[in-house]
């Protein structure tokens, strides 16, 4: 029996590579999404390492990777009293921005797509691994006023050689500065994944940055000879201020790892679920695969039976050759996963997370888990058609056509609409959040739905694909040949169909929240918004202060309010999307409905929180809430309750003392300009342009061009995820051409008649090819009408986090069934020309 | 017998001319020549039959014939038309239009109905059949009642005649059979034998059959007997006895050649 397999396995090449195609697809995506994730961790894990000295000192919860910039300093003194002790080899005190941004030659901001621009002094500190923080590579590290030295990377970037004058936008004040270009360094381990690194002289930062006092907000210590880690840091710890830390290199390291590892999990995760997405399309396609391959072979495997073979060695045969498919389609796909990793890279690339000196290794992990998920599913998939060869009755061999036992409808068609039904209550429970865990309510719900939908759709496929006949009507004998063929097994047609139904269902559900979200933001920005301009940062990044105080300086400019973002702990889990504001220039800019309270109340230490917020943790007017900054706990009062409909970018609104008082240097995120009274548009435009002019990070808009970008920002996750989506989609097209390709091989004989007779090679491609568009529009339909219900469902529930606006986007959901027409005649090329090519006389006369 | 004979358009009386066919396939020691010089006219309004042992050449002969294979030497002429000059396109066109296939089995589109599998090379064509003649042919082949149905729920018999009508419908120059009788039981097979023999007597059809039973041999106005690619022998008005008798003749050599 295992030689048969190996003869099967062999003898059908072609077949064989279609359907292992799709676990190529699904594996490289598991394996491109691990690989991917892994590189990037471990180009972040060389900088963090590369970066960390023996001992970091710092205040607590400043100076990570997931701080914010922080505006507590320690005096140099600190620095003094460290240097007295014997532990302490050497002290490397630091002053550190994250928001030093380079221009480069063509004017624009050298990485900047959110990306930190990293700004200290050069320090001499050996990094844990050995290897100096900062290494001179050109040039020489600066050491006045008006000098500045790069990392290679950026240097590079911008166009800089050494002796350059570079432009500069940083925190200070002015926020831009031209600076001599002393040196270029390296930094740890090489990369900094697209942040940009910028060295400037301790005193000349001090001087600018804070305000001219002798202070750092961190120390790096190296030890001295034979003093491990731990004992440096216990011996420096009682001399540090209050609030102060010192961590042990090896304890920063795992703390940042820690950082980075959960965003790498997210990123992950994010990633898996459009591998698992493809992968149940892939499971589709094997099923139906392997349905026809053993409808075929039926006589092949009677014979086996008459001869004496038993069903479980039919049954075996047939799930071996599964277990081929899968092990060829899972090395495939390795290859494939390692080149979607250098594919992701790239992608990532253009959003500013450079990682070319990233290495991208394949791990033991990433080759078992491809292996094992690649063998899994193709012999899960192909569990059923191999029981149901393993029915067939002997005595078929004997019969000059074999039908192939299939189960009743009815059972699939009682399954179905009980997955359907089940499915439905699971979404339901999850968006009306009934309890469990609801991203798993969903995610199954969705899943299970859309398998059930697959069952039932036989059933719907006959009435639909009869529609087609009507259409195809001016195709004539070949269209209706074309819609007969497409009847003739409507599970096949069906289950080929369902495979592109779910890439569509999902991209149908995105594309009606992706409108829905574009259309609540123009409404938000338009009820609520009553100031002028607005300036702010494509990828909300902080700038300076300073440019809102330049700007109210204007004399076309009434009003100028500022928003800061922040994202402090909340006490019992979870955290605040949070913004603060000067009140009374806020209320002069936008509209802020209440459900309780007023703008006006909101004074220092109170707050204002969303009406969502207020139901979620049950918070009342009068309630305090401790709020966990990286600089400390800050305890507000809840002073107001705003409406449902009020169309603020932030849940939560606390005034700007209260940022200062959490540790946070001040930083806007978003200006708001209202004219003056008698000034003109142009005139404040003027004013405005003067001032951001030379800060390419921060442009001035108009609502309406700040409703675009806003919508500029979800149309590229819109695209980012319909790019994901897309690869399902191709599986299912593969799909396609396996079923029809594996329907003409079946037909051989049927289309040497034809070709007999007199049908023309054209029209028998037409006729292929007609057949395709059946399946693939069928199988659009079916997704689009499951992506309105799953897109309207969703977005009806949604409207308390701010998705006020229901818009179904009939223009991109047709365009998504042509488009499926369109890429149905595609997947019919190769099929079609196959059965053209079929010689007539070999044809006719094939068994 | 000479080249002018052979391309003449005019002649009259012959549905299908064969001059000198050789079918030669693969090449050195691989060859075989399946067709060696064959020259032959098939009648209009004659029943003929092919027949040889297997190997002889006789399906080849019907192919290259039928326009479905392309002859290495020599020409066939069907219905004035050359066709070694024809491409895929007009060799395709000149089967719909004139010439007819009954096969020995699988010979309807399993999902269509009788009717339209009937009706299938002219609605290909994008033709209407000739109201009368089509009344007349279903007519003939006994089928009124079962048109409406598909393949799978006639009998083989009845499949067979269902071929036989698409393959007069469109009044061909010629219909080629290949062993329509091979996958039936005598009783249907008598059937589609007397269908194609009254296609001939009544309608002035003309049909030429490959078969090596010489029971349906019987049925024919002609019999060409084919061996090692050669004709070998004819026979005019033959029976079924009389055809068989010539078998064993030439049973001898066929069964030497493995």
């Amino acid at each position: 029996m295992l030689r048969v397999t190996w003869r099967n396995l062999v003898a059908r090449k072609v077949r064989l590579l279609l359907s292992a195609f799709a676990i190529v697809l699904g594996v490289a995506f598991v394996a491109g999404s691990l690989i991917f994730t892994g590189a990037m961790g471990g180009a972040f894990d060389d900088i963090i390492e590369g970066s960390t000295a023996d001992v970091e000192i710092a205040y607590e919860g400043a100076n990570t990777f997931e701080s914010q910039e922080d505006a507590r300093v320690m005096p140099a003194s600190v620095a003094d009293e460290l240097e007295q002790l014997p532990e302490v080899g050497s002290v490397h005190p630091t002053t550190n921005l994250m928001s030093v941004f380079v221009i480069g030659e063509d004017d624009k901001v050298v990485g900047g797509n959110g990306a930190p621009g990293l700004g200290f002094n050069p320090t001499d500190a050996t990094a844990i691994t050995g290897k100096k923080i900062i290494t001179v590579a050109e040039g020489e590290l600066p050491d006045g006023p008006d000098e500045v030295a790069l990392d290679e990377d950026t240097a590079e970037k911008a166009g800089y050689e050494v002796g350059d004058t570079v432009p500069l936008v940083t925190p200070g004040s002015p926020p831009t500065m031209e600076a001599e270009l002393t040196g270029i360094v390296q930094f740890g381990a090489g990369g900094l994944n697209g942040a940009t690194l910028t060295l400037m002289d301790l005193e000349f930062m001090q001087d600018r940055f804070f305000g001219g006092e002798d202070v750092y907000n961190a120390i790096s210590l190296n030890a001295a000879e034979g003093v491990s880690q731990q004992e440096l840091a216990d011996a420096v710890q009682p001399l540090l201020p209050e609030g102060v830390v010192a961590k042990t290199g090896d304890e920063s390291v795992e703390e940042n790892q820690a950082t980075i590892d959960e965003v790498m999990g997210f990123l992950n995760t994010f990633l898996l679920v459009f591998a698992a997405v493809s992968l149940v399309v892939g499971t589709f396609l094997i099923i139906n695969t392997f349905s026809i391959l053993v409808a075929q072979r039926s006589r092949e495997l009677a014979l086996l039976r008459a001869l004496g073979a038993s069903r479980r060695q039919v049954n075996r045969s047939v799930l071996l050759e599964a277990v081929g498919v899968g092990i060829i389609g899972s090395t495939l796909g390795l290859v494939g996963g390692y080149l979607l990793a250098l594919g992701l890279k790239a992608l990532f690339g253009t959003f500013g997370l450079d990682l070319a000196g990233a290495e991208f290794p394949v791990t033991w992990t990433t080759i078992v888990v491809s292996y094992a998920v690649g063998i899994l599913v193709t012999v899960v998939a192909a569990y059923l058609p191999a029981r149901r060869a393993a029915r067939v009755a002997p005595v078929q061999a004997l019969r000059d056509d074999v039908a192939m036992p299939e189960a009743s409808l009815r059972v699939r068609m009682l399954v179905g609409a009980l997955l359907v039904a089940v499915g439905a209550a699971s979404i339901a429970a999850g968006l009306l959040e009934l309890g469990g865990e609801v991203l798993l309510l969903l995610g199954g719900g969705a899943l299970a739905v859309l398998i059930g939908a697959a069952l039932l759709s036989p059933l719907v496929g006959r009435p639909v694909v009869r529609a087609f006949g009507v259409l195809f009507r001016p195709f004539g004998t070949v269209g209706q040949l074309a819609t007969e063929n497409s009847l003739r097994n409507p599970r096949r047609t069906a289950a080929t169909a369902s495979a592109l139904m779910i890439g569509l269902a999902l991209m149908a559900m995105m594309s009606i929240l992706g409108s829905s979200a574009s259309a609540s933001t123009d409404k938000a920005i338009e009820e609520s918004l009553t100031s002028e301009y607005i300036v702010s940062n494509a990828v909300g990044q902080p700038f300076s202060p300073d440019i809102a105080r330049q700007i109210a300086e204007l004399d076309s400019v009434d009003t100028v309010a500022s928003l800061r973002y922040a994202n402090p702990e909340l006490e019992g889990g979870g955290s605040a999307w949070m913004g603060a504001v000067d009140p009374t220039a806020f209320a002069s800019v936008m509209r802020v409905p209440m459900e309780a309270g007023s703008l006006a109340e909101l004074t220092r230490d109170k707050a204002l929180v969303s009406s969502q917020v207020a139901e979620d943790r049950d918070l009342g007017i009068g309630d305090t809430v401790t709020l966990k900054f990286q600089g400390g706990d800050v305890d507000v009062q809840i002073a107001g309750i705003t409406d449902a409909g009020a169309s603020l970018p932030v849940e939560w609104v606390v005034t700007q003392e209260t940022l200062e008082k959490g540790g946070l240097k001040p930083l806007d995120s978003m200006v708001f300009v209202t004219k003056a009274e008698g000034a003109t548009t142009a005139e404040l435009r003027e004013g405005v342009d003067a001032i951001t002019e030379s800060l390419p990070t921060v442009t001035l808009k108009d609502p309406q061009e700040f409703a675009d970008e806003q919508k500029g920002q979800i149309n590229q996750f819109l695209y980012l995820i319909y790019g994901l989506l897309a690869l399902s989609v191709l599986i299912a097209l593969l799909g396609v051409v396996n079923t029809l390709a594996l329907s003409v091989i079946e037909r051989t004989r049927e289309v040497g008649l034809l070709r007999a007779i007199g049908v023309s090679r054209t029209q028998l491609r037409t006729m292929i090819r007609l057949e395709s568009m059946v399946i693939a529009v069928f199988g659009a339909l079916l997704g689009v009408l499951i992506g309105v219900v799953f897109g309207v469902s969703l977005i009806s529930t949604l409207e308390d986090e701010g998705l006020t606006e229901l818009v179904v986007p009939w223009a991109a959901l047709v365009a998504f069934v042509v488009g499926a027409a369109v890429l149905g005649v595609l997947a019919a090329v190769f099929p079609a020309r196959r059965a053209a090519r079929l010689d007539v006389l070999r044809a006719i006369t094939a068994e | 017998m000479t080249e002018q004979t052979a391309l003449s358009p005019q002649t009259t009386g012959v549905a299908a001319q064969v001059r000198g066919l050789t079918k030669v396939y693969g090449s050195g020691q691989a060859e075989v020549r399946a067709l060696d010089g064959v020259t032959l006219d098939f009648h209009e309004r004659q029943f003929t039959a092919v027949m040889g042992p297997s190997g002889s050449g006789k399906s080849t002969l019907m192919h290259c014939c039928a326009a479905l294979d392309r002859a290495t030497d020599g020409t066939v002429v069907v219905g004035g038309t050359d066709l070694a000059s024809l491409k895929d396109k007009q060799l395709t066109r000149l089967r719909r239009d004139r010439i007819g296939f009954v096969f020995q089995s699988f010979n309807l589109v399993p999902t269509l109905t009788a009717r339209e599998n009937i009706l299938l090379p002219m609605s290909i064509a994008g033709r209407k059949p000739d109201q009368e003649w089509y009344d007349l042919v279903i007519d003939t082949v006994g089928l009124a009642d079962r048109l409406d149905h598909r393949p799978n729920e006639l009998s083989g018999g009845q499949q067979q005649r269902v071929a036989v009508a698409r393959a007069l419908v469109s009044r061909p120059s010629i219909v080629f059979a290949d062993e329509p009788t091979g996958n039936l039981d005598s009783r249907s097979g008598a059937e589609v034998l007397s269908l194609l023999k009254r296609s001939v007597d009544e309608f002035g059809q003309t049909v030429v059959m490959v078969t090596h039973d010489p029971v349906a041999a019987g049925y024919t106005d002609r019999v060409v007997f084919l061996a090692d690619g050669k004709v070998v022998d004819e026979l005019r008005q033959p029976t079924a006895e009389s055809v068989l008798e010539r078998m064993t003749m030439f049973a001898a050599p066929a069964a030497n050649e493995g």
